[in-house]
């Protein structure tokens, strides 16, 4: 028997944590993350960009005609832009086309660069550390609350979406993308799951950034790090000459969300989107708990 | 005096009883390594086992098998295609590619079916289709965050473009067609499937054809035979089609055409999901949306367009088809020579020239533009000569028109 497990038998009765004790471990990180201004402030503006959007078209569109008409006609706007003026609810899909390639992950990307070195640049990581917590069950914790913020800002990017819609523009039932109508009941569930599919889409992203952030004690330099990577893997995805790889780099399925407005839906792309991101999550969730549980603190 | 010693507890575990020190640091690396490993090793492995199978069928002849298909009485069915083409057609100056052309002369925003078609001709495309009866049938092209599906319900034909809202409508085929195969808008884009495909290369099967069981194949999931067809004559650019053939209900569900040339197949349609159950009756209702912009096939516009398309093609019905088989070469007369070329600086011919190569015969001079297919010679007075077969049968059959 080890020293650590004879401390730890010795120790176990008199300070065992009860079940609820991770959980109070989120909650107070969850806590503080969304008690702080600057997620405050990032979540404004993800709000803003929906908001935004709806009066953009709907000014555009004021003199009765449709989106993208008086742009000389090449006449495709942005996904599901000319159908926003015809039925609110696709403001939310064209708010999430809109900001999953940048504003979405960049938010992601400054919380979870954020999480843990964060702590380290401010010096409170090794008081977070003292509680007998364990290294793992921190990170768990951290990764937890970074999971519930890609969720968070998806929700808020659609809610958002889903008020202004409603407000400038009239709701009704659903033209899917393949043709078929559907209920607005049926249209809002489809919204969920498009929502839900969006959140998971960023799971990837949002890992990588906390890789990242366990590898220095800088904070911006992680946040840094994790928009730049963001930006350079998106650029690859364009360049035609490297198509071999880009099935592998993790904005690639993004927007097979609207194949969730497909019917039926059309699961070839989601399932991959679904496996590229739990792999993501799989290597560099591993590689941040390995890197994390072995580093020396120092601050 | 009390001994003043440093309150830096440097490294000794205080909060963290395992954590490893040295070596140990190392293995825990170990984990991400093996999931990217495993991840790798599913990537790498999982295609290729899955492609290796070739079930056990009991043996049949071609004939049966030719005859089966044609028997096969399956008119329910739903599932994806993927159709890959790689045609080699040549890009004209500026990346323009001909297929392109052909697109681009439809008005944009448009949601007509014939405009779509081009976009098929290069490249890999998904489609899925749905069809329970000669009645109802829908074939939609998916695209990224958007969808262009064609919809036959009965006498109607709608066209949606969800891309940007924009609707086709027509009559009944049968009523707005008169006799003329081109305008059965569903039929355009239904050709595309494995089935339509192989409809026409068994149509094509005569005593210039070898046609052979080479084996079996799983397709989408089900057993499949794979009927080989090669033509006999050595100036086909067609090596060989391959049609895999479902191994129940005798539907083709494969169609791969190999150039002579080698190389990757020139056209690829395969269906990768199947299902022969009776799809959803609200697949194949459409009511369009609110806003959409409607183009009606009646519009007087589309008539004169159509009514240009019909003579273009009752132009090209008077073509003399010389040679027969795989051999056939048809034969057209420019009106009035070679038509003057948009190009800005040259003559037509030197426009020409750009693309494909310059041959002399017999029969005096001209181009020859080659795909992996289809090769066209035209002559320097306005003849054209258009087959699946090489530059020398194009020459000769230049050359015997004289």
């Amino acid at each position: 028997m080890s020293q650590a497990e004879v401390k730890r038998a010795a120790g176990a009765p008199a300070r065992r944590p009860s079940p609820l004790w991770t959980l109070a471990l989120f909650r107070s990180e969850l806590g503080t993350t969304f008690r702080r201004w600057r997620t405050i402030a990032l979540l404004g503006v993800l709000a803003a960009i929906p908001v935004l959007t709806g009066i953009a078209v709907k000014i555009e569109t004021s003199d009765g005609g449709s989106f993208g008409e008086g742009r000389g006609g090449d006449g495709q706007g942005p996904a599901f832009f000319s159908q926003i003026t015809n039925n609110g609810i696709f403001l939310v899909f064209a708010s999430l086309a809109a900001t999953l390639p940048v504003f979405l992950p960049m938010a992601i990307g400054v919380i979870a660069g954020d999480s843990i070195a964060g702590e380290a640049g401010s010096g409170t990581l090794r008081y977070l550390l003292v509680a007998p917590a364990g290294r793992t069950r921190l990170l768990l914790a951290k990764f937890t609350t970074v999971m519930a913020f890609c969720l968070v800002a998806t929700g808020v990017v659609a809610a958002a979406g889903l008020a202004t819609g409603a407000l400038l523009f009239p709701l009704g039932d659903v033209t899917l993308i393949s043709g078929t109508t559907v209920s607005f009941t049926d249209g809002l569930l489809r919204t969920l799951a498009v929502a839900g599919v969006v959140a998971y889409s960023l799971i990837g992203v949002a890992t990588v950034g906390l890789f990242i952030s366990t590898l220095t004690s800088s904070g911006i330099a992680a946040m840094a790090a994790t928009v730049g990577l963001l930006i350079t893997v998106q650029i690859l995805d364009t360049i035609p000459q490297l198509h071999a790889i880009q099935p592998y780099l993790f904005p690639h399925y993004w927007l097979s969300f609207a194949d969730v407005l497909r019917d039926p839906v059309y699961w070839d792309q989601l399932t991959k989107n679904f496996e590229l991101q739990a792999l993501y999550v799989a290597v560099f969730g591993s590689a941040a708990w390995a890197r994390f549980t072995a580093k020396d603190i120092t601050a | 005096m009390a001994r003043i010693r440093p309150t830096q507890v440097a490294d000794d575990g205080f909060w963290d009883e395992d954590r490893p020190k040295g070596r140990h640091k190392a293995v825990r690396y170990a984990a991400p390594v093996a999931v990217a490993g495993i991840a790798a090793a599913t990537i790498g492995l999982v295609p290729a086992l899955a492609s290796t199978g070739s079930p056990d069928l009991p043996k049949i002849t071609a004939e049966e098998l030719i005859s089966k298909i044609a028997a096969s009485d399956a008119e329910q069915l739903s599932g994806s295609v993927k159709i890959t083409t790689d045609l080699g057609i040549p890009s004209l100056p500026g990346g323009v590619s001909l297929g392109d052309l052909a697109g681009g002369q439809q008005g944009k925003g448009d949601a007509a079916p014939e405009s779509k078609l081009a976009e098929l001709v290069s490249g890999s495309h998904t489609l899925r289709v749905a069809a329970d009866g000669p009645e109802r049938q829908r074939v939609s092209i998916i695209e990224k965050a958007a969808e262009y599906s064609v919809i036959h319900n009965g006498d109607e034909v709608w066209a949606y473009n969800s891309a940007d809202n924009s609707v086709y409508h027509a009559k009944s085929p049968e009523k707005a067609a008169k006799g003329d195969h081109r305008r059965e808008a569903p039929g355009d884009l239904s050709d595309l499937t494995p089935r339509e495909a192989a409809k026409k290369a068994l149509a094509a099967v005569d005593d210039t054809t070898q046609v052979k069981v080479d084996g079996t194949a799983r397709v989408a999931g089900r057993d499949a035979y794979q009927l080989l067809i090669r033509p006999k004559q050595s100036d086909s650019t067609v090596g060989s089609i391959r049609i895999a053939v479902d191994a129940h209900n005798w539907v083709p569900l494969k169609f791969t055409l190999e150039p002579k040339s080698g190389g990757k197949a020139a056209i690829d349609v395969a269906f990768t999901e199947v299902d022969f159950g009776k799809p959803k009756a609200s697949s194949f209702r459409f009511t369009p949306p609110k806003g959409a912009k409607v183009t009606e096939e009646g519009r007087a516009e589309h008539k004169a367009k159509a009514k240009g398309e019909e003579q273009g093609l009752r132009e090209l019905s008077k073509l003399n088809v010389v040679g027969k088989g795989w051999d056939s070469v048809a034969r057209l007369d420019l009106p009035g020579g070679l038509p003057a070329s948009a190009s800005g600086g040259g003559g037509p011919s030197e426009f020409l020239g750009g693309l494909g190569k310059k041959v002399k015969g017999d029969f005096g001079s001209g181009t020859v533009l080659s795909t992996r297919l289809v090769n066209a010679l035209i002559t320097d007075d306005g003849k054209v000569f258009v087959g699946a077969v090489d530059k020398s049968a194009l020459i000769d059959a230049a050359d015997a028109a004289k």
